[in-house]
């Protein structure tokens, strides 16, 4: 699998209006609620959606997990842009 | 004591009462009296009971709850409790009064309903002469408000033809989600059936119409679309299973896993007045009835979409095929599809709607 492009990792995500992330006590996990639906994100997901504030780019979010986690930079990147897409095409991210 | 999931949302039908008359409401026909209505003090203690059980999103229907005149108070309660809240409402007493009380009290999400693209039908269909645009005020109101826009098309025989224009019009008036929603036969639609049922070239026909719009608005505004259950191949996935993702509140406050369930005369329903929400998903025998796959007998025992369809709809196997715990007749593995079959291919008749009213 190739590295995400260049511009992909330049993109600012953030949840769509009427979205929200918070942590649920009864289950103990990140919930990402939106209109009409509910996620539940895997821990992955769950870690990075926490750094999507509107500000950092995809490359920012990946490089904080990737020190986080002391994890290598292009499979921290995969993840985070696998994640973002995959909610941005569920209507829950704008990428 | 066991491993039952928490429940993800509590859907609480705050009033029967309705300004609105639309004949293909899903309400019951023999409605709840606003006498019998939960007070403030008990919708909060549900609420409150709900989030210690995780719930997650708390979503207000009615008939038309914004005819609850402590509607912002439950609101601001459900957001102080961590819940999301969501707002299925006709819009036509979205005021602007209305809309700051609802941004004050923490509003997530609403969820406007048209019943036509003209001011001239949908007051038809709605029975409520001017409410049509009101309904476009209450829309302008919740985008200037910066909320999140969701707008919903209820289809049917008699509308259909215009579902372009219903999309333009949800697209004109900057909504995130657009739900093109089939009627779905219960309650007082079910009673409407033989004049709403779309034939099957205008449901050939809106696929298309849906098809094309979603490639046009791809990225910009989803359109959430199912296929009528009459004209299905598989069942829907009702409620995401019975007892698996919802419960469902009465006005009365008598809880169901659907907002059908009470059409199951073998079936009793506990009430929040009497019982705990945590006692009515944990043990309540009604609720356990149906969930998980247990309960099935062939084809769905051995079906590899047991857990995805969780057998459809019990409501609907027992109105057509006079058993709550067979298939449902939607699915065409069913003994009983060709029911569905032959009310489909009747020859559609211009019949009379008898409009939903609450009797008092």
């Amino acid at each position: 699998m190739s590295a995400p492009e260049a511009d992909e990792t330049c993109r600012v995500p953030h949840f769509r209006r009427g979205v929200k992330l918070r942590f649920d006590a009864a289950r103990g996990q990140w919930v990402l609620l939106a209109p009409e639906r509910a996620f539940v994100p895997n821990e992955i997901a769950a870690e990075i959606l926490q750094l999507v504030d509107g500000e950092r780019t995809v490359a920012a979010i990946s490089m904080l997990l990737a020190e986080k986690f002391s994890a290598p930079l292009d499979v921290v990147q995969q993840d985070t842009t696998g994640v973002l897409t995959d909610l941005a095409a569920r209507g829950a991210i704008d990428l | 004591m066991n491993s039952l999931a928490p429940p993800m949302g509590l859907i609480a039908e705050l009033t029967h009462r309705c300004p609105l008359q639309c004949a293909y409401c899903s309400n019951p026909l023999e409605m709840v009296r606003p006498a019998e209505e939960l007070s403030t003090a008990e919708w909060l203690s549900v609420i409150d009971q709900a989030a210690d059980i995780g719930v997650l999103q708390l979503h207000l229907t009615g008939g038309e709850p914004m005819a609850r005149r402590d509607l912002a108070q439950i609101i601001t309660h459900a957001a102080t409790a961590g819940l999301y809240t969501n707002l299925i409402t006709s819009g036509v007493l979205l005021s602007d009064t209305a809309m700051a009380d609802l941004l004050d009290a923490g509003i997530d999400h609403i969820q406007l309903s048209f019943q036509e693209a003209s001011a001239e039908l949908g007051d038809k269909f709605g029975g409520y002469r001017g409410g049509h645009a009101k309904k476009l005020e209450a829309a302008a109101r919740i985008r200037a408000a910066g909320l999140s826009l969701t707008t919903n098309f209820v289809i049917h025989r008699q509308n259909i033809a215009h579902l372009d224009a219903m999309i333009a019009l949800g697209e004109a008036l900057g909504s995130d989600r657009i739900e093109i929603a089939h009627v779905q036969y219960y309650g007082w639609a079910l009673k409407n059936r033989d004049a709403l049922l779309p034939t099957r070239p205008q449901l050939v026909g809106a696929n298309a119409c849906v098809a094309a719009a979603r490639e046009r608005l791809a990225g910009r505004t989803v359109i959430d679309y199912v296929v009528p259950d009459y004209y299905a191949k598989r069942p829907k996935a009702c409620m995401g299973g019975w007892g698996n993702r919802f419960i469902h509140l009465l006005p009365s406050g008598r809880a169901l896993p659907c907002h059908a369930a009470e059409s199951i005369p073998s079936l009793t329903f506990a009430s929040v007045r009497e019982t705990s929400l945590a006692a009515i998903w944990n043990e309540d025998p009604a609720f356990a009835r149906f969930r998980g796959t247990d309960w099935m007998s062939e084809p769905c025992q051995s079906c590899d979409r047991r857990e995805i369809d969780w057998g459809g709809c019990r409501c609907q196997a027992l109105a057509l095929a006079g058993d709550a715990a067979a298939t449902d007749p939607a699915c065409a593995l069913s003994s009983a599809h060709a029911v569905l079959e032959a009310i489909t291919a009747a020859e559609p008749a211009d019949l009379p709607l008898f409009p939903r009213r609450l009797q008092l």
